[in-house]
């Protein structure tokens, strides 16, 4: 599905500053796979996911999605096939408009002088109930006077509404209270299992790391050190994983924003 | 003061107020939907007047209306062009282009600085004899301009629905979301600011033919103008659906022309306009600001008088 050869982005290149944020990295997904990302803060994670998505192009390498070369393709036509959602959930949907008008955007039906039908007023509806917040009944409000988790979960919304060839999630739960994160989390995989999307999540809780998803990647420095799958990955606890970037960082893993357990 | 000198304060302020509330809904579209200030505004009004007078001279009165606003569409088109592809800065691409109108308006009046259109058949002398016989006939100008400030309300509270509108409103309110969504703000941003100038072209149109002539200065100022009155009608009408801010984005350019008409009549001197526009686009937007700062303020004052800290 996304096929990752050999990129490299190094940013002010040539200066004191110069900061190699991924360096050679390759990775391979399969279509289905839900993988999880974890690593120490200035790893790459958000580097790789700005690098996927078009937010910068790299120096080098290429990236493949399913079949395309989109390595050099601008951000707002890669959205058409990935979608994608950040840490701040303020980031994902516009505050002025209304939850309708936001989805509507989203979902991109019709063409540019079309207006919102009542079909289209219908899906939306039914969608938002899922989401079990009662939003449907808001249909007509701004989207700026909903609560951080209900913006999260309306962009979680917006942005598998056509479901995308590629989910990338950049710790979208983290700013949200546990309880609200949770649920957010549980829409996540429900949706991710439903519309059978082929996944990437940053996260910074080792255990849902280890719990949620069919594979984790580890990256330090740029790349990825520490790749687990299958049995190997259903045997693994909190604690090998931390040996394992010991072992391959040559650094105890020491994250004030990591959460172990 | 009688009634009939009331009544004509009121159609002055009525007619001057729409024509220049088409500015002030092209700056609706561009300064509110879009979150651009589009500083070309002025010279752009004079490129609607010069290129509107000069189609009519030539004996198009109907023609005279679109070429305008093709012109004005053009201007916007160079003025989101700079910002968007060219690597200019917002607000120096609308400064940069309203210079350069200038030197075109110059041209376009064939180098002179003032036209006159006391002969000229316009809309305005059409529709004139056309209501020559109804009891309408000292209203002749305001049909005409009502009709194009309906038409223009009706367009942007539709145009705004459709999924294009949608995204030039998300443009100014959140880029990133547009680009999320596969739509490209830099076309968001082009189509926005041609079709806010085709509206401000059409309003410097309108206006020097209802006032039969043209100078280069018919534009100046008209941005802070406009502004002022879009501020007054956020004040009034802001908050609701687009028709309803639309037709408060109206009302204000009209309360703005009344309160300065009526000021005229106290003896306040014409040239007292642009100060009096400046300071109420200073008080409109510094209001909100200061309303938010008031209590570290007042906590400031306390402090310094060596009251305890709440």
């Amino acid at each position: 599905m996304l096929k990752i050869e050999h990129i490299t982005k190094t940013f002010y290149p040539g200066t004191m500053n110069a900061k190699t944020a991924i360096n050679d990295l390759s990775l391979d997904v399969a279509d289905g796979d839900f993988i999880t990302i974890i690593g120490a803060n200035g790893a790459g994670k958000s580097s790789l996911f700005n690098a996927i998505s078009g937010s910068f192009f790299t120096d080098s390498g290429r990236i493949i999605l399913d079949g395309t070369d989109i390595t050099l393709m601008p951000e707002h036509k890669r959205a058409r096939s990935i979608g994608r959602l950040f840490q701040d959930p303020m980031r994902g949907s516009a505050p002025g408009m209304s939850i309708e008008e936001n989805l509507a955007l989203a979902a991109g039906r019709g063409g540019w002088l079309s207006t919102i039908s009542r079909t289209d007023k219908a899906s939306f509806r039914e969608r938002l109930a899922l989401l079990d917040m009662g939003l449907e009944d808001r249909m007509q409000q701004p989207v700026g006077l909903l609560s951080g988790g209900q913006r999260q979960a309306l962009t979680l919304m917006m942005a598998t509404i056509n479901p995308p060839k590629l989910l990338l999630l950049d710790e979208h739960t983290a700013a949200l209270d546990p309880a609200t994160a949770d649920k957010v989390l549980a829409l996540t995989t429900q949706i991710v299992r439903d519309s059978k999307l082929t996944c990437l999540m940053i996260t910074h809780n080792m255990q849902s790391a280890l719990e949620l998803g069919s594979r984790t990647i580890m990256m330090d420095r740029g790349s990825v050190i520490f790749d687990v799958s299958g049995e190997a990955r259903e045997k693994l606890t909190v604690a090998d994983l931390l040996d394992q970037f010991k072992a391959a960082s040559g650094k105890a893993l020491d994250n004030d924003r990591m959460l172990l357990m | 003061m009688s009634f009939a000198s009331l009544f004509s304060l009121v159609q002055t302020a009525l007619e001057l107020g729409l024509i220049s509330s088409l500015t002030v809904l092209a700056l609706f579209l561009s300064y509110s939907m879009l979150n651009v200030c589009d500083l070309s505004t002025d010279g752009c009004f004079t490129l609607g007047a010069t290129v509107g007078a000069v189609v009519a001279i030539s004996g198009h009165p109907y023609l005279a209306i679109p070429a305008a606003m093709a012109a004005g569409m053009l201007s916007g088109f160079i003025t989101a062009f700079l910002q968007t592809k060219m690597g200019v800065d917002s607000l120096l691409s609308g400064i940069i282009v309203n210079t350069a109108l200038y030197s075109v308006n110059i041209a376009v009046m064939g180098n002179s600085s003032l036209l006159n259109m006391n002969k000229t058949e316009t809309v305005f002398t059409k529709m004139k004899d056309l209501l020559a016989d109804s009891i309408f006939k000292g209203q002749y100008k305001l049909f005409v301009i009502a009709i194009a400030v309906a038409a223009v309300v009706v367009f942007l509270s539709l145009f705004l629905r459709t999924k294009l509108g949608l995204a030039i409103r998300a443009t100014g309110n959140n880029p990133d979301m547009v680009r999320s969504s596969s739509i490209n703000p830099v076309f968001t941003t082009v189509i926005g600011l041609c079709v806010a100038n085709a509206f401000t072209a059409l309003s410097g149109c309108l206006l020097a033919q209802s006032q039969k002539s043209v100078n280069i200065d018919i534009g100046s100022g008209m941005l802070t103008i406009a502004l002022a009155s879009l501020l007054i009608g956020n004040a009034f009408m802001g908050r609701g659906k687009i028709p309803v801010r639309a037709v408060g984005a109206v009302l204000g350019a009209f309360i703005f022309r009344f309160v300065y008409t009526v000021a005229l009549r106290f003896n306040m001197p014409a040239f007292m306009l642009k100060l009096v526009s400046s300071v109420i686009v200073i008080i409109a937007i510094s209001a909100p600001y200061f309303k938010k700062q008031l209590p570290m303020i007042k906590r400031r004052l306390a402090h310094r008088r060596g009251k305890e800290v709440i």
